[in-house]
Order: C-alpha cells, then sequence, then structure tokens
C-alpha cells in the first residue's frame, strides 16, 4: 500500500507535457539494438533509475530512505580485511574501461574514478562531478568501519545517496570485490599517493 | 628561465596553431569530398542527391541546415539533417536502408559518406541563424521526448545525459561539460557541430555523438537516424535557437 502511494505522490511531481518514464523506456526499447555486451535489458528502469528520473535527482526524504535501505541490502562485503593494494587500485582508478560494447565482455574493467574525483596529487587531469577525494585517509584514519563505508559506497554508492552520480560499481558487475578492495586501499592506506 | 621561454613558445604555437585552424579548417577538404558525392549518380537507380529536399525545395541547400531538425512531410516525422539525407538515399537513389547505412561513423583514414555530405550542407548554412522546427505537433513531440530523454536514467551506470551536462562548472579529466539543456551552454555548442576533430583527424557529426555518448553511458546502441537520436538532437537545437550557425567547427 504504501508503496502505491509513493508512486502517487511521484506520478504528481511531473510537471510539463514531456513523456513520462516508461513511454521514453518504450521508445528506446524500440530504437536501441543489443551490441556486443551492451544488452537491451539495461534499458529496464530499476525502482532507483525511474525514481531519480521522475523527481529529476531530488527524490522526497521518505522515498530516498526506503529506496536506499534496499539498495544497502544488495551490499555484500567479502571475508576478512577490505584492505588491498593501492598501487593496483591507482591503476583501476585510471582506467575507464568496461561495460561499453566495445569492451570485451569478461574483460577487467576500471573504476572511471579520476573522470570525476581528483585522488592522487600526481594526477592533474582529473574531474570535478565528484568531490576531491585527496588526502581521504589522511583525516579520517583506516578504521574497519571507515573501510565498510567506502568499500559500501563503491559497491553502490545509491545504499547512500538515491541519486547519487556515481554508477553502482560492484552491483552493476563494473569491479570485482577484489578490485574494491584495492580502491579502499588507494583512498586509506597511509602509504598511497592519495594521503601523501 | 629557460622553463618560462618554453611555455611561452608553447602557448604562442598554440595560438598559431588555433589561428591556422581558423583560417583554413581541415573541414574544408571534407566538404570538398562532400560536394563531391552530393552530385555522384550512385545506388540502383544511378541517381544523384542533388534534387533531396532538405525542407527548403529539392536541391536548396542555403540555410537549410540551420532549420534542421524539422517535420517532413513525405516521410510523415522529424528528421535531422542525416536521417533526412539517408532518406534521400533510399528514395532518389534506391538503395537499401542497410547499403546505405553500411558504414556511417568513419575513420582518418576513410571518412564516412555521411560524414563529407554533413560537412558540404552544414557549411551552406554559414551566418543562418538556428531555426529548428517547433510548430508542428510531431515537432513538439520530438522537441518533449528529446528533453524527457535528456534526464532519463537508464544503462548499467544509470547515466541521464544530465549525469554529466547537468550542473555549471563541471569537467571530465579536463574536458569541460556544457550543461546543454540551458541555452547559454546550448548555443555556442550547436553553432559548431558538426566538426572536424583534431585528436583522430576524423569528421564528427551529431549522430556520433549521441551514439558515442550512449556508449559511455553504457547503454545498449542507438539505431542511426532513430526517433530517440533525432529528438535528442531536435531538444538541443531548440534550446540553441537564435544562435547564428557559424560550423562546421574544430573540436579538441
Amino acid at each position: 500500500m504504501r508503496g502505491i502511494a509513493l508512486f502517487s505522490a511521484l506520478i504528481a511531481l511531473q510537471a510539463s507535457a514531456d513523456p513520462t518514464s516508461p513511454e521514453v523506456q518504450k521508445v528506446m526499447q524500440r530504437d536501441f539494438h543489443p551490441r556486443g555486451q551492451a544488452t537491451m535489458e539495461r534499458l529496464a528502469q530499476d525502482g532507483v533509475q525511474r525514481v531519480c528520473t521522475e523527481t529529476r535527482d531530488r527524490p522526497p526524504a521518505e522515498v530516498a530512505k526506503a529506496l536506499e535501505a534496499d539498495q544497502m541490502k544488495t551490499i555484500t562485503y567479502p571475508q576478512g580485511s577490505l584492505m588491498g593494494d593501492w598501487k593496483r587500485g591507482e591503476t583501476i582508478a585510471q582506467s575507464g574501461r568496461g561495460l561499453t560494447w566495445n569492451d570485451k565482455a569478461g574483460e577487467a574493467g576500471g573504476g572511471s574514478c579520476y573522470n570525476c574525483h581528483e585522488l592522487s596529487p600526481q594526477e592533474f587531469s582529473h574531474g570535478t562531478i565528484g568531490p576531491s577525494l585527496r588526502g581521504f585517509g589522511k583525516t579520517r584514519g583506516a578504521g574497519a568501519d571507515l573501510q565498510r563505508y567506502v568499500y559500501g559506497k563503491i559497491y553502490n554508492a545509491k545504499a547512500y545517496n538515491l541519486c547519487s552520480q556515481m554508477p553502482r560499481l560492484g552491483l552493476s558487475g563494473t569491479l570485482t570485490p577484489e578490485q574494491i578492495k584495492d580502491l579502499v586501499a588507494l583512498l586509506l592506506d597511509p602509504a598511497s599517493p592519495v594521503n601523501q | 628561465m629557460a622553463c618560462a621561454a618554453q611555455a611561452q613558445d608553447a602557448s604562442k604555437e598554440i595560438q598559431r596553431y588555433r589561428q591556422m585552424i581558423a583560417e583554413g579548417s581541415p573541414a574544408e577538404l571534407f566538404e570538398l569530398e562532400g560536394e563531391a558525392l552530393w552530385k555522384k549518380p550512385q545506388g540502383p537507380k544511378n541517381a544523384s542527391l542533388e534534387k533531396c529536399d532538405l525542407g527548403r525545395g529539392p536541391g536548396v541547400l542555403k540555410g537549410a541546415y540551420a532549420r534542421l531538425p524539422r517535420y517532413f512531410k513525405d516521410a510523415d516525422r522529424v528528421m535531422d539533417l542525416e536521417t533526412r539525407l539517408l532518406y534521400c538515399m533510399t528514395t532518389l537513389q534506391g538503395r537499401s536502408r542497410e547499403d546505405a547505412t553500411k558504414r556511417v561513423f568513419g575513420t582518418a583514414d576513410q571518412p564516412s559518406e555521411m560524414e563529407s555530405l554533413s560537412a558540404y550542407i552544414a557549411a551552406r548554412s554559414r551566418g543562418t541563424k538556428l531555426d529548428p522546427g517547433i510548430s508542428h505537433p510531431k515537432e513538439k513531440e520530438s522537441y518533449e521526448l528529446g528533453r524527457a530523454l535528456y534526464f532519463h536514467r537508464a544503462g548499467a551506470w544509470d547515466f541521464s545525459c544530465a549525469s554529466c551536462h547537468g550542473e555549471e562548472g563541471k569537467r571530465i579529466r579536463m574536458q569541460d561539460l556544457p550543461v546543454l539543456y540551458k541555452p547559454e551552454f546550448a548555443r555556442p555548442v550547436m553553432a559548431s557541430w558538426p566538426a572536424y576533430r583534431l585528436s583522430t583527424s576524423g569528421f564528427i557529426t551529431l549522430q556520433w555523438r549521441m551514439n558515442d555518448c550512449y556508449r559511455q553511458m553504457r547503454t545498449p546502441e542507438p539505431t542511426f537516424g532513430s526517433e530517440t537520436t533525432v529528438a535528442l538532437i531536435h531538444f538541443l537545437t531548440v534550446t540553441a535557437r537564435g544562435e547564428t550557425y557559424h560550423g562546421p567547427g574544430n573540436k579538441r
């Protein structure tokens, strides 16, 4: 019942004569074709994509809270330490490969981190869509709780901020648990250039 | 000292290069090739494209590009330049859609027919104000679909166009990102497409731009000339309307 009430609230938020997101999805299903590993299932909006589309990334707090809790349940943590190797992490952060129709299926992808974030001070060519992560571990430490937070955030950013522009890098299969651990180390290891 | 002098030399060089390409853009080579292709008889009907109606009457090129996309009664749909060219290739030249779209995006070694034709035709609109169709019901529908698509999140990475082109002052790596749903950003961008691309020595079109954005958004591939791609181009051009066209431009 609550779901239906939330859904009606969302419909009311749509202001213009623009087609609704299910209508847009239908047009895209007709106008796109699968290529390589990029299959048509990718056009089916899940609840997160739909709510963020219909609210222009400003979901009502109650809706955001409920959906973020659902997203939190998708995160699975590997056994043992979550700190990998920051050197491998740097390579993963640099790479923008993975999941496009001209990337080979199954080949190791990257995190595209530098596309949006500042990390190591040696890399000048960084984007600004996300916040700067330079010195991230320096002020926060590298404790178990923080490792868990960073791992979870990379695995599924939408569990923490529903309409974040950051991809769900673990859930989407872009990065493996090992690769995410290496990124945790890039952010938290005191020896990582990020923390120099 | 030596370092500062070198930096000054480099900056002078860049300035000189910019001036050189502004005076004689490599896009002109594509324009020449496009003119030859426009006049070349091809296909089962062995016809050229010279009778192709781009909206101002058969064969009229002057100012035609600046008025696209718009609704075409014969096809009963809104078309951008490339979609209209494809229509003329199938109707006037009798070519199959499959044949005419075999290679729509070229390489530096071998530009595509569509790219060269786009360069030639767009250049004939230099100095004309962008004035895409927006009065026909199908034009309104296309514009509204384009706007909805711009904010529609989909694909393996949950992106919409606005994920990158939604907030002012943002970059991907070193590339500035225009907020294309706002006229002040859409105007200079749309007035310079299609364009010569320095990094690949190729010529790029708006259909290519839509295609390659969706590739990076990790969706499946949008079909060339589909309503989706035309609606997005239409939305962007309407947002930029009134700007004087000065392309084909130069891109990084």
